[in-house]
């Protein structure tokens, strides 16, 4: 199976609560905090997107878009 | 159907602590009623009170929220009169274990087909942080400020001896077991009771300097293991994850059908 191609990530600012679960638990470190409290994707050429964050995030808050995603 | 559609988007973003484990299982159980496919109106989320409990609030299920304890006597209820329903109850652990305690094993020991989910964060937290049946001892909690002294339950082994057909555990960092274990256990014919260690930063976690949601994930991945695992044995401190039991006994509705059944025909269909 060919390696899944990040699209990008659809982070929902209003949901998120800035808990930093995504950002201290993501493998390559792709996440981080801004200055008002909410995920961003800091480095997305690093993500595997493997979809941690997105299953782990207590808020429904972020979605990892791929190529194949329709 | 995509995981969202089995949500109450209006009601969003939920009231839960930022960093709670409680929106972890929200997220695990979406996710395996996605995998499984099941309509959503083929599904009854049945809660009683307490953090835990607001769940029923967000999803686009049947739903009924209930009283304190008694989530599982409203769902026995609901399945009893529409058994072609499948039954979810979350409970936090002061829901299941305390108050509702007593319904708890009963349910277990009849087997009626139903998914009890005990969320437990190890702490009262709508109410103010007070220690809960599964607090442990040794833990701090606001009414316990000199630390507890009650011990705690193992929610596995109290299942096990109720009788429950199906017992598992898990851990909100162990998302994927968690969303297999939800799925294997909504297929269960019988009761399922499925524990999850679900973070409560706020309350339990602050009171108990165990640092943030993401520290206090790397706890449970660090004192958990796989049941029967070579690290068991190493540390027998380890707390086991995965399914305990699995077993096929009769169910209560098949067997009550089975009763009406048996009741038409030494009465020859009539009623007296």
């Amino acid at each position: 199976m060919a390696k899944p191609k990040l699209k990008e990530h659809l982070i929902n600012r209003d949901w998120c609560k800035g808990c930093g679960i995504c950002v201290e638990l993501c493998p390559k470190n792709v996440l981080e905090l801004d200055n008002e409290n909410k995920a961003v994707a800091a480095r997305p050429v690093d993500c595997i997107c493997c979809k941690m964050c997105e299953l782990r995030c207590p808020d429904l808050a972020i979605e990892v878009i791929t190529e194949d995603d329709k | 159907m995509a995981i969202k559609d089995y949500i109450r988007e209006r009601f969003f973003p939920h009231l839960w602590c930022s960093g709670c484990g409680h929106g972890m299982v929200l997220n695990a159980l979406l996710r395996a009623i996605e995998a499984l496919d099941i309509h959503k109106s083929d599904i009854v989320m049945v809660s009683g009170i307490g953090c835990s409990s607001r769940i029923s609030g967000y999803v686009d299920f049947h739903t009924m929220h209930t009283i304190h304890g008694r989530a599982l006597a409203f769902a026995t209820g609901v399945k009893m009169s529409r058994p072609e329903l499948n039954l979810i109850v979350p409970m936090g652990d002061g829901d299941a274990l305390a108050i509702g305690g007593n319904h708890f094993i009963h349910t277990a020991r009849r087997n009626i087909d139903m998914t009890a989910i005990i969320m437990n964060n190890r702490i009262y937290g709508m109410t103010g942080g007070q220690y809960s049946p599964l607090s442990g001892f040794g833990t701090m909690a606001t009414t316990a400020p000199y630390s507890n002294i009650d011990h705690d339950f193992d929610v596995v082994e109290l299942a096990k001896a109720a009788g429950a057909s199906f017992v598992a555990r898990s851990t909100t960092y162990h998302v994927q077991q968690l969303t297999n274990i939800l799925k294997a256990a909504i297929l269960h014919k019988g009761f399922s009771a499925v524990e999850v260690l679900s973070q409560c930063p706020e309350y339990f976690g602050r009171k108990n300097k165990m640092g943030t949601p993401a520290d206090m994930l790397e706890y449970y991945k660090e004192n958990t293991t796989t049941i029967g695992s070579k690290k068991k044995q190493e540390n027998p401190d380890l707390l086991e994850r995965g399914i305990f039991v699995q077993n096929d006994i009769p169910e209560y509705c098949s067997e009550y059908d089975k009763i009406i059944e048996q009741a038409k025909k030494t009465s020859g269909g009539k009623t007296k």
